[in-house]
Order: C-alpha cells, then sequence, then structure tokens
C-alpha cells in the first residue's frame, strides 16, 4: 500500500523538481484569494477566455480548408461550408464566435465601468486589457475580410482608406497597407498571415500578461473595497475565497449557460437576422457595386457612427480614433475615491448611464444608413458620447467620495 | 555582505568605460535591428507585377454619347469618364457658393485639369471613381432638380455610403463627409476620340 503512494509521490515529486506544477495551481488557483461578493458580471472574464479557445480552435480547421487570395477565397469558404463534413457547423462557428466574443468583451469591459476595475491599483490591467481589445478588433476586421465577400471588400476599402487621411504620410500608407493600388491578392494574403499567426500570438501573450497583472493586484469587486485590506489571521483576506474549488465552480455554470444561448444562435439563427453576418457578405467581392449602404459587424458600428457624424474626413477619422483610444485614460479622468458606482452619487449613475446608452444609440446608428434623421441623432450622441470623458473628472471628483463599508456586501445563499 | 568578501580584491569597476560599452552595444543593436527590419517593412510595398498591372489603359470615347458615362479601370480603381453637354457646362459655376473647394485648390488633381472645367477638354470629365471620403464608388445622378439627394441639386454625384455630393466636375458639395474633389488621374487625348489614363499630355500641350 505506503509503496503505491510513494510511487504515486514519487512521481509527483520527481515532476515538481522539473516543473513546477504544485506551485503553479497553488498561485494561480487554490491559493489566489478573490473577493467572495461577485456577481453575475464576473462570469464575463472566464468567457472571455473561453471563446478565445473556441475560436483558436475552429480558426485551425477553417484554416486547413481556406485558401487565402482574390480569385480563391471566396470559393473556398463555400466549397468547406457546402462539401466538407461537418464544417458547416464549425465555419459559422468561428464567425458567429467573432460576434459572441464582443458581447462577453463588451459585458467584461461594462463591469470594469460599473465597479470601477480601472481605478488604481489597476491602471495597467486594464491598459493590458485595452490592448487586448484594439488587438481583437484587428483581428476580427481582418478575419472579416477574409472570405472576400462584397461587405469584406468594401468594408475592407472602407477601413483601409481611414488611413489615407493622415496627414502627408496618407496616400502612401494606404498603398503599403494594401500592396496594390487596391484590395487584392496582396492584402488578402497579408491579412490571412496577420489573422493566422501574428495578433493570435500578441493576443495570447496580452491575455497571459492580463492575468499576470490580475494575480498582482487581486480581482476588484462590486464593492469596490480591497480585500487584502482586512486579513485574517491566517494571513488570507477575510472577505476572500480560493479561486479554485470556488470561482471555478460557478463559473463552469457561467460556460454552461453561455454555450447553451451561443448553441441556439448557432444552429437556429447563425445571422441573428443579419447582425453577425451581413447579407452582401453572401455575394462574393465586386469592386465595381458598392453594397446600397455599408455597415461594418455591430461591434464596430458606435465608431463607425461617431465617423460618419463629422462632416469632414480628417476629422471624422480623428475622432472615431479617440472614441476609442478615450478608453486607455479612463483610470486618470476618473477622480473618485471610491471605485464601485455603488457608493458614488446621483450624478456619476446618471453619467454612467447616460454613456452606456449612448454607446448602444451609436451603435444602432451605424447600422442605419447615413442620411437625414439618423446623421443629425448620431452628432448628438457623438457629442454625448465624448461629454461623459470630459465630464468624469468634475463628477467624479465631486460625489464619489461617500462612506464605503469596512466589509464585503455578502449575503449567503 | 560575510566576511570572506573583504578578502577578495575585487578590481575597481571603471564606470564611464561600462556606460560607454552599454551605449555603444545598445546603439550598434538598435541600428541594425532598424536596418533588419527595412527588408520587412518594404516587402509590404506593391510587388513588381502590381505595379505592370497599374500601366496605362486605353479607352475609346467614339461611342460615348453626351451626357452618358461610362466606366473603365486604372490601377484597380473605377475611372468615370463622362461626356458632358453643354447644359451641364453651363450649370458648372452657378453653385460655387455651396462648394468646399469650388477652384480645387486642396483637391489632387493634375495641374492641365484644374481649371473651372477640372478638365483639358470641356466636354470630357475624366474622374477616378473612387469616394475621396473613404473609397466607396459615388453613383452618377446626372437629372438635375432630383430632390432625393438634394433641394436644387444641378446633377452630379452621389456617394451611397456616407452621402457625399459632388457636381459634375466631381467637386465634393459642403455638408459632405468627403473634403476632397474626387481626383482626376494624368491623362491625355492621343486622338479624337481616344482617351489615355496614366499618360500626360505630351510638352506640345496637344495631348
Amino acid at each position: 500500500m505506503s509503496a503505491v503512494i510513494e510511487t504515486k509521490g514519487g512521481f509527483r515529486t520527481w515532476l515538481n523538481k522539473r516543473l513546477p506544477v504544485d506551485q503553479f495551481v497553488a498561485d494561480q488557483l487554490t491559493g489566489y484569494y478573490a473577493p467572495k461578493n461577485f456577481n453575475i458580471w464576473y462570469f464575463f472574464g472566464s468567457l472571455a477566455l473561453l471563446v478565445f479557445v473556441m475560436q483558436l480552435v475552429t480558426g485551425i480547421f477553417v484554416t486547413m480548408h481556406f485558401k487565402p487570395g482574390e480569385l480563391t477565397a471566396w470559393d473556398s469558404v463555400q466549397k468547406m461550408v457546402r462539401e466538407v463534413p461537418y464544417m458547416g457547423i464549425i465555419q459559422p462557428m468561428h464567425a458567429v464566435g467573432a460576434s459572441f466574443f464582443f458581447i462577453v468583451v463588451y459585458l467584461h469591459m461594462a463591469r470594469a465601468f460599473l465597479y470601477g476595475s480601472y481605478k488604481a491599483p489597476r491602471e495597467l490591467l486594464w491598459v493590458i486589457g485595452m490592448l487586448i481589445y484594439l488587438a481583437l478588433m484587428a483581428e476580427a476586421f481582418m478575419g472579416y475580410v477574409l472570405p472576400n465577400g462584397n461587405m469584406s471588400y468594401w468594408g475592407a476599402q472602407v477601413i483601409i482608406n481611414l488611413f489615407g487621411t493622415i496627414p502627408g504620410i496618407g496616400p502612401g500608407l494606404v498603398e503599403w497597407i494594401r500592396g496594390d493600388y487596391g484590395i487584392g491578392d496582396a492584402t488578402l494574403n497579408r491579412f490571412f498571415s496577420l489573422h493566422v499567426v501574428a495578433l493570435p500570438f500578441i493576443i495570447a501573450l496580452l491575455v497571459g500578461l492580463h492575468l499576470v497583472a490580475l494575480r498582482q493586484v487581486g480581482s476588484n469587486n462590486p464593492d469596490g473595497i480591497e480585500i487584502k485590506e482586512k486579513l485574517g489571521r491566517d494571513g488570507k483576506p477575510l472577505d476572500g475565497i480560493p479561486f479554485h474549488p470556488y470561482y471555478t465552480l460557478k463559473d463552469i455554470v457561467g460556460v454552461g449557460l453561455f454555450l447553451t444561448i451561443f448553441a441556439i444562435v448557432l444552429f437556429f439563427i447563425p445571422t441573428f437576422f443579419g447582425y453577425f453576418m451581413e447579407s452582401p457578405n453572401f455575394e462574393p467581392a465586386n469592386p465595381v457595386s458598392t453594397p446600397e449602404h455599408i455597415a461594418p459587424v455591430w461591434y464596430f458600428t458606435p465608431y463607425y457612427a461617431i465617423l460618419r457624424a463629422v462632416p469632414d474626413q480628417r476629422m471624422g477619422a480623428l475622432l472615431m480614433a479617440l472614441s476609442v483610444g478615450a478608453f486607455l485614460f479612463l483610470p486618470w479622468l476618473d477622480r473618485a475615491k471610491n471605485k464601485s458606482i455603488r457608493y458614488r452619487g446621483l450624478a456619476s449613475k446618471l453619467l454612467l448611464g447616460m454613456f452606456f446608452i449612448t454607446f448602444l444609440v451609436l451603435m444602432w446608428l451605424g447600422l442605419k444608413p447615413a442620411e437625414g434623421l439618423y446623421v443629425m441623432l448620431a452628432r448628438i450622441f457623438t457629442v454625448l458620447y465624448f461629454a461623459f470623458y470630459i465630464l468624469l473628472p468634475f463628477v467624479s471628483k465631486a460625489d464619489g467620495n461617500g462612506p464605503v463599508p469596512e466589509r464585503v456586501t455578502y449575503h449567503a445563499h | 555582505m560575510s566576511d570572506h568578501a573583504a578578502d577578495v580584491s575585487v578590481p575597481e569597476v571603471d564606470e564611464s568605460r561600462r556606460k560607454f560599452l552599454i551605449a555603444a552595444t545598445a546603439g550598434t543593436g538598435a541600428v541594425g535591428a532598424v536596418l533588419t527590419a527595412v527588408p520587412f517593412v518594404a516587402s509590404w510595398n506593391p510587388s513588381e507585377s502590381a505595379r505592370a498591372a497599374g500601366l496605362p489603359t486605353e479607352i475609346d470615347l467614339s461611342r460615348l454619347e453626351p451626357g452618358q458615362m461610362l466606366t473603365s479601370f486604372w490601377r484597380k480603381q473605377q475611372i468615370y469618364v463622362v461626356r458632358r453637354t453643354p447644359e451641364m457646362l453651363a450649370s458648372l459655376p452657378n453653385h460655387d457658393g455651396e462648394l468646399k473647394d469650388p477652384e480645387s485648390k486642396e483637391s489632387d488633381q493634375p495641374a492641365y485639369a484644374k481649371n473651372g472645367q477640372r478638365a483639358i477638354r470641356s466636354d470630357v470629365l475624366v474622374l477616378i471613381g473612387t469616394c475621396t471620403h473613404l473609397g466607396c464608388l459615388p453613383k452618377s445622378r446626372f437629372t438635375p432638380n432630383d430632390a432625393t439627394v438634394m433641394a436644387n441639386w444641378p446633377g452630379g454625384f452621389f456617394c451611397p455610403c456616407h452621402g457625399s455630393k459632388f457636381d459634375l466636375a466631381g467637386r465634393v458639395f459642403k455638408g459632405s463627409p468627403a473634403s476632397l474633389n474626387l481626383r482626376i488621374p494624368p491623362y491625355s487625348f492621343p486622338g479624337e476620340n481616344k482617351l489615355v489614363i496614366g499618360v500626360d499630355p505630351d510638352a506640345k500641350g496637344n495631348a
């Protein structure tokens, strides 16, 4: 009996001397104390990781059948979906997965807005997260261009030409990005390389850094108070529980719910009424026929609405870049003492509510044609979007300093 | 430190020499890294075959009636050629006040097309059919007073993507997201009904 244990222990000892498996699990999972008052908003971090892995796996299989290039891309996608066993599920899984990735990431970001998770000491955690978001936008954009549908073509035309608005170097830069005088083979092949090799590596690296930074500063929580400040006799946070098994088990519930919703969309409404896959992209790229109205996929439309709202191309592109870049400065624009919205005044709550609504309205406007009332609304909501960032330093300073509880708010179930 | 440390004679460190060596090594490495990046960055430029495909394009104008437009390709861009009628030409100076750049000062065109009609021959308008906003194809809306485009529409081009409006010389109207007039490629007329895109008129100016 003891011999068996010894053998087992022997292997573990042998392994751990060479690879710190137990140490890693203790540091990252069983010994990582997370606040015990997490709510539903805290599902989306682990879900983002899940979708990332799903995209990697489905992407590997799509790459097995995909032939990048002006003349081959479209046909290879049609062929894999129609003729290769089960690729009719795996390819849409990749396409639908992109939209779900952004749903999860936007909810994950909204959580940070609600509970001030970007505030000190988590500024870098937030900045790394935003870099992931930027890399993800590039990844999603290129992935959308690859099948070379008509919306791929014209969407790429619009987005690449944004770089042409940079004074001086613009026109040369656009030619350099495309590798041709128009979108062609060179463009599609380099996008393939970036989409399949470079950006997934960069995203994986950033996700790793995001987790390392999180372990360093610890998770925030809905009360926005630091659990590390109230330690028990054992030196562990009084309001903390080990990530494993408590949160791994909780996250599995989130995974189950998420996969259920994902499966329903994938199997029954994969185009999601034209929002996840746009109808002009069901015909091949046609350089002589612009779709009636060009709209990017829903997750880019808030910024697209801002771009179109400005009656000057350079200013429009600049404001669009600013609208994305503004996220990076959030930790330093929010000057409240308290993190969580729970312990901020009415003005802060209204301001944040306005921002969420503005983001959603701009998202809707970016899907609509740029005419009449829509343009006027886009202009109003563009002003509101930036008003959030301009007002935040003052509002947060004024009413974000009320009393906070000593310990996290928690009701046992 | 332990007492043994004192027994070992440590040669004095020449800090300035060390600093110089670090800076020199790092500097050389940085220069090397930048030079190594050159081929990788330059590999993104258009290839020889892409450049070759950008050679001049010839267009036959003999069947283009007044008021009609034909389209062609040059360097993967659509080329619009319009045979303008006298009425179209007469309308051009009437709306200068509504244009962003009526004299094409900021816009991109060869010197020989930088005039009131933005053309070598006033009857033939040659444009790159790529919206100067973000590269969509503006559609021809030549019928004057088409209220679906705008009030007092003189005829011209309308971009369906973001709503930019251009007149019959490709000049952009105020209120459009585009800021510049439609671009004009280099072109010339080797014969009465022969148009070449991508070649400037010869020095004699008769093209």
